[in-house]
């Protein structure tokens, strides 16, 4: 074992990783797949979802901001954190307005595939109904609030792959939502649908428009396997 | 007379219909019915909900407003969008598949009513106990013929899923075009049993053929009343059921007008609101609202279409025709044998499709110069229907109008109530009011096979009711389902 290489378990797995990865790096490069929706290996991480908590030595932490660390002990697919997770993802469907049967992202939409991994058909808590608004003055994108998780996606790509910092927060808590740096809507913004932000959106918020539909039912990403799975295979190979 | 000697019977839920209303028919203090009314007791909504929505999305929402006959809002709102993105005619292949589409789609629903909602009334009688007139009772007399009726179903849903993608609320039609062809492995499924599918949809016609013979007169006679037809049909006055230029012709057979442009609808067509039922009342503009209403469906398409173009249905259509001399039928049970006729010919259409090697093309999608207005028709199992959009410069709908099926059917149904309570409830005591015969009130609606749901774009789940009322405003009986 190298100097900056580190041993530590993952569910009881051994694995190894270089010491400057965190523990999200490492599991995916061991086959291992930790659920998440914010993070996206490209991108530095945001931290913002807490669908990736892991445990470690017993206590929850963001798999995609904590170093791996020597002899660690990391619990991820447990019922306690599935649940955790499960609980998560049912807060962001009804806080938004997420209507999964006509949408154009359906099928390859990362909140419904974990919705669906994580076994959650129905939401039980109450629907929210939000009045969110839709920004369709871009002539090639539009941005629809009611899909958005805030997870920051778009955000990070424009800022670190872009260069452009057309995207940000506005407010807090429950009436956070992603604004951007025009007073005239994406119109006025030097945002483009070749910009890396455009290829981001977990979800079906920011869209490059008069694609809807294309790929057939059966055919999209996650009407093949779940979401994960990609990673997971790793593992078998 | 006073308000107070007036009677009024309720029926309440319609049942083996698509959807919920209830029927109201208030009788004088002499037993004479002063008016009957189907009331349809949903509320609409998509017309506003899908404003603000792009116009590529306007085929996946509006079809959610059914889960019967999805394909044609699905097929007619892409067939809106087609013009939108102007693209003026379709590649063969986007063509094809979406034909193919909806013949699955008529051959399922056609099936689907004669069968599972229909069949108990003519195979057991109008008035044959309740708990033998339904599907169950329809499986336990000929559970053959209950079996061939499920396969037929579910081949045509089959069609469906490998056109659509889902055999419910599938995304094949997308503006300009399709996103799948047919792959030769779906093909050769669909190949495999269409022979057989044909025949079972025969056999349909011939059973519905024999019920109807063998009382005729009755038949005929049953709800019967004049009416105008309306339809499209292709421009060589073939029937049609994906595309064509609109026809109405009077009950003799005169035509209104012809060749009509679906964007010109409004020029021809307009819409009454009565304040007793969310399902409006549309009429031709040309004779006015007293005289403007008119059936639509399968009887109005083969009174008005001048031929088909396939063998078998060509044939049967001469005959049903040879019954009035080729003038219109306007009797309301010739519905089912009009529309097993139509079951056969999209038996027929699927065969003729699944030998076209140009399903399994690969250019799918064309698109010409934008326009912000579109407007199409389909012809639905249940008779046509209008989608019409308007776009701003964001690509976002601004104005919905949906004439559906059902809704051009309203004013027929609400004379088929009248004409069949005066014929079988007029002057009957309270005791002599049996279920059995407020069945018949029921049967003409079924004739109609609406679909309640898709005429109001529904939200939620709502009862049917009908209700029977004496001269004394008194309720004298009531059903809900």
């Amino acid at each position: 074992m190298s100097d900056n290489t580190v041993t530590f378990k993952i569910d009881g797995v051994e694995v190894r990783a270089s010491a400057d990865k965190t523990i999200i790096q490492a599991a995916d490069e061991a086959g291992i797949y930790i659920p998440r929706l914010c993070y996206l290996k490209e991108l530095p991480p945001g931290g913002h979802c807490r669908v990736c908590t892991v445990k470690v030595n017993g206590r929850p932490v963001n798999a995609c901001t904590y170093p791996v660390a020597e002899g660690i002990i990391v619990e991820n697919d447990t019922e306690e954190l599935n649940t955790l997770r499960r609980n998560l993802i049912e807060m962001l469907f009804v806080e938004g307005n997420h209507f999964c049967p006509s949408c154009e992202a359906s099928g390859r939409c990362e909140l419904q595939a974990l919705a669906y991994r994580l076994g959650l058909l129905a939401p039980q808590m109450p629907y929210l109904n939000p009045q969110r608004e839709l920004d369709a003055t871009h002539p090639d994108i539009y941005l629809d609030r009611n899909r958005c998780v805030v997870c920051g996606r778009c955000v990070r790509a424009s800022i670190y792959l872009d260069k452009k910092n057309v995207f940000g927060f506005e407010n807090r808590g429950i009436k956070m939502k992603i604004s951007v740096n025009s007073n005239d809507g994406l119109r006025d913004t030097n945002l483009t649908k070749d910009d890396e932000a455009m290829k981001v959106c977990p979800t079906g918020s920011l869209v490059i428009k008069r694609q809807a539909y294309l790929t057939p039912v059966g055919s999209r990403p996650y009407d093949k396997e779940p979401i994960g799975s990609e990673i997971e295979k790793k593992k078998c190979s | 007379m006073s308000a107070k000697s007036e009677k009024k019977i309720v029926i309440n839920p319609v049942t083996r219909i698509e959807g919920h209303a209830k029927v109201t028919i208030l009788l004088d203090d002499k037993g004479k019915v002063k008016h009957a009314r189907l009331h349809v007791i949903e509320f609409r909504g998509f017309e506003r909900f899908v404003q603000g929505r792009f116009y590529w999305e306007a085929p996946t929402i509006v079809q959610r407003l059914c889960g019967i006959c999805p394909v044609s809002h699905h097929l007619c709102a892409a067939k809106a969008t087609d013009v939108i993105v102007g693209a003026k005619k379709l590649t063969p292949t986007a063509e094809k598949m979406r034909r193919l589409m909806h013949y699955g789609q008529t051959l399922q629903s056609h099936a689907l009513h004669f069968f599972h909602l229909c069949s108990p009334d003519l195979l057991f009688g109008f008035d044959a106990p309740v708990e033998q007139r339904n599907v169950i009772g329809v499986i336990k007399a000929d559970p053959e013929t209950a079996k061939k009726a499920v396969l037929l179903r579910k081949y045509g849903q089959e069609v469906i899923r490998f056109t659509a993608g889902k055999r419910i609320h599938g995304t094949g039609a997308i503006p300009g075009g399709i996103n799948k062809n047919l792959s030769t492995e779906e093909r050769d499924i669909l190949a495999k049993d269409i022979d057989i599918i044909l025949q079972w949809c025969i056999e349909a016609l011939e059973l519905c053929k024999k019920v109807v013979k063998s009382k005729l007169d009755f038949f005929l006679k049953f709800g019967a009343f004049d009416s105008n037809h309306l339809s499209i049909v292709r421009e060589d006055g073939c029937l049609d059921l994906y595309d064509g230029l609109l026809r109405a012709k009077t009950a003799d057979g005169k035509i209104i007008c012809d060749k009509v442009k679906p964007e010109d609808y409004l020029d021809y067509i307009a819409e009454e609101v009565r304040p007793w039922s969310y399902m409006k009342f549309p009429f031709i503009r040309s004779l006015g609202k007293e005289k403007g209403w008119y059936r639509v469906g399968p009887l109005s398409r083969i009174n008005n279409c001048d031929f088909i173009d396939t063998p078998i249905a060509e044939k049967e259509r001469q005959e049903l025709m040879s019954l009035t001399k080729g003038k219109p039928i306007n009797a309301s049970m010739a519905y089912h044998w009009a529309r097993m006729i139509e079951l056969v010919h999209s038996a027929e259409k699927i065969k003729e499709l699944l030998s076209d090697p140009e399903l399994q093309g690969t250019e799918l999608i064309t698109q010409g110069k934008r326009q912000k207005r579109g407007v199409a028709w389909i012809e639905a199992p249940r008779g046509t229907l209008f989608h019409h959009y308007e776009i701003n410069d964001n690509d976002q709908i601004v104005l919905a109008n949906l004439i559906v099926s059902t809704t051009n059917n309203n004013e027929p149904m609400n004379k088929v109530v009248e004409v069949l309570a005066r014929d079988y409830l007029e002057g009957k005591s309270e005791k002599e009011i049996t279920e059995g015969l407020l069945n018949h009130i029921e049967v003409g609606i079924r004739a109609y096979d609406p679909c309640l749901s898709c005429a109001t774009h529904a939200l939620g789940q709502m009862p049917l009711h009908v209700q029977l009322y004496d001269h004394n405003g008194a309720l004298l009986d009531e059903a809900i389902r």
